[in-house]
């Protein structure tokens, strides 16, 4: 086991008043395939954003690298980690080249343009992603699924060791969701990237994960590997809903839907 | 050559032509070569009101897109956040009070302006200091509310005003460069080169604020800061503008939509043309609004806005093509 790439220590967030994270403490060993699941609500969304740099009054300790969280500047972090939002209402007049070439920003000095190495990087994640006959396209011309491939590769761009998402599936058709999942099972599995998603979809966290977390009213309720999750009732206790486990040809793995016997 | 490539050129063009053979019209065509009276009303009162002209709309055009950027709203102008009532307060009080003083190159009115201008931006930001956060929607409503209090007591100084004293104040908030000569350009001159620097040196930040802040937060900008100087210069540049010329309307709206249109979004490009955009037009707006047949002229900030307000509404009737921020 090497050291963990993030390690979170009773980490505490409140947010206007209202507590939103309360003590958690896991870590994340670097190349992971991490999942964070859990009713809406929970702190999912929350416990991404301190990672991500976006709530910054939080309790507790955050270590990255071995290095705490504030002793990073925002640049160096920025070579670390990146980031993909949840899929939302997010207009900027950009062609799919620009917004993915913004990713690049912590690599870059104020003065310099970018350089034919950081033209062969965008270019590869834009293939990658299936992205290369859109890139002069306006961001705001493309399809739910195009925009949220254009999110990840302009997070894979800035080529950090750590890619965050927030359900990056979600709201997508079945075949973007496919190429989402097999872009970043890709991204984990053959560049070691260390990659920590909220997962809506609980069989989607199954089948990509190494590790599952499940928060429930902001704390850390259970850590799993996918079979332990499946497993036992720890779905029914976090959701507050029966749940069936169909046996599934493909994989060894349950296939979970919810519904119980009436 | 695609045609991003060659739009920069073109305004550049546009610009040196538009410095170039501005001078020569007004009330009446003085060609280069004339003589005498006529050669010194062209380089000592059209040339430095030409030029004037030209840097403060480059500098509406430029605090425009900076505000755009910075708040996510294509709507935002230089005016959002209450520079121009803070201005007009600081002005209105001047002329009201009948107060007479002056600094060196610095009219009293203009003295008076950019002080009201300072207050309320000061006052916005501290605003949103109090609230804790440097929140675009906090600031924008900050802003509105500073400026409907400020055009209050501005009614307020009016009502109590004497007819001649209310005409001027009036007179004022149209905006004029009738006043500019070189004291004026050299008053603007400083605000233009250090906010472009600024600008010009803050365009992946301005890229990547546009894509939301949460976003550049994670691609390692420092938001905070960023924003700070931003949100300072671009008021800075509006305040110098406004406490020489009045509230030029419009220009800082609309100039940089129209450099988006021509040229995207990327500000690396789209700094450099919104400054000899809306240089370039208010240059032009001047130069028609001293030509009127009407033998008076007509004040610069009723000719941008006669312009403006159409092309506002196409805006809203047209969010889709592009516009969107």
């Amino acid at each position: 086991m090497t050291a963990p790439i993030v390690q979170i220590e009773e980490l505490g967030l409140t947010l206007s008043g209202s507590p939103i994270l309360n003590g958690i403490s896991l870590s994340v060993t670097a190349g992971e395939y991490v999942s964070i699941v859990g009713p809406n609500g929970a702190g999912k969304t929350s416990l991404i954003k301190c990672l991500a740099g976006i709530h910054t009054n939080w309790s507790g300790a955050i270590r990255i690298n071995g290095k705490h969280f504030a002793e990073h500047s925002p640049k160096e972090l920025a070579k670390i980690r990146s980031y993909v939002p949840q899929a939302e209402g997010r207009y900027f007049p950009l062609t799919v080249e620009e917004f993915t070439a913004l990713g690049r920003y912590p690599h870059l000095s104020p003065f310099t343009t970018l350089s034919t190495a950081d033209h062969q990087t965008i270019d590869s994640v834009l293939e990658l992603a299936g992205l290369s006959s859109l890139r002069r396209r306006a961001m705001s011309t493309l399809s739910g699924g195009e925009r949220q491939m254009a999110f990840i590769a302009a997070a894979l761009v800035q080529e950090s060791r750590i890619l965050l998402l927030d359900e990056p599936a979600t709201f997508l058709d079945y075949r973007h969701q496919a190429d989402v999942s097999d872009l970043l099972t890709k991204t984990c599995r053959t560049n070691g990237i260390t990659v920590i998603a909220v997962h809506h979809d609980i069989n989607t966290a199954l089948a990509c994960s190494d590790r599952i977390h499940a928060l429930k009213n902001g704390r850390l309720l259970f850590s799993g590997t996918p079979e332990e999750t499946a497993g036992g009732n720890m779905l029914e206790s976090i959701y507050e809903t029966p749940f069936m486990r169909i046996p599934s040809p493909h994989s060894p793995l349950p296939f979970i839907s919810p519904g119980g016997a009436p | 050559m695609n045609k991003q490539t060659i739009v920069l050129p073109i305004l550049l063009i546009l610009a040196v032509a538009a410095l170039l053979l501005c001078p020569l019209f007004g009330m009446k065509f003085i060609p280069l070569t004339a003589e005498g009276l006529d050669r010194s009303i062209l380089l000592d009162i059209r040339l430095p009101r030409v030029l004037s002209a030209f840097a403060a709309g480059a500098m509406l055009s430029l605090s425009g897109m900076s505000f755009q950027a910075l708040f996510r709203n294509p709507l935002a102008t230089p005016f959002t956040l209450g520079v121009s009532s803070g201005a007009a307060l600081g002005a209105a009080l001047y002329i009201r009070l009948g107060l007479i003083f002056s600094l060196p190159l610095l009219s009293g009115t203009s003295v008076a302006a950019f002080i009201g201008a300072l207050l309320a931006v000061g006052l916005v930001y501290s605003m949103t200091r109090i609230k804790g956060g440097f929140t675009t929607s906090t600031l924008l409503l900050a802003g509105l509310a500073i400026s409907f209090f400020f055009s209050s007591l501005i009614l307020l100084i009016q009502y109590l005003s004497g007819f001649e004293h209310s005409f001027r104040i009036v007179q004022w908030m149209m905006g004029s460069l009738a006043s500019a000569g070189y004291n004026q350009l050299f008053n603007l001159l400083p605000f233009l080169l250090s906010g472009s620097i600024v600008l010009l040196f803050l365009h992946r930040e301005m890229n990547l604020l546009m894509t939301g802040e949460d976003l550049a937060i994670s691609r390692g900008v420092h938001v905070g800061r960023v924003k700070r100087l931003i949100f300072i210069t671009a008021s800075l540049m509006v305040g110098g503008v406004v406490s020489a010329c009045g509230p030029i309307g419009f220009v800082g709206m609309m100039a940089p939509h129209i450099c988006r249109l021509l040229i995207g979004a990327d500000h690396r490009r789209l700094t450099p043309a919104a400054l000899l955009f809306g240089g370039t037009f208010l240059t032009i707006c001047d130069t028609l609004a001293r030509s009127m047949p009407s033998g008076a002229e007509v004040p610069v900030g009723i000719m941008t806005a006669l312009l403006g307000g159409p092309f506002f509404i196409w805006l809203l009737l047209n969010r889709k093509s592009g516009l969107e921020l």
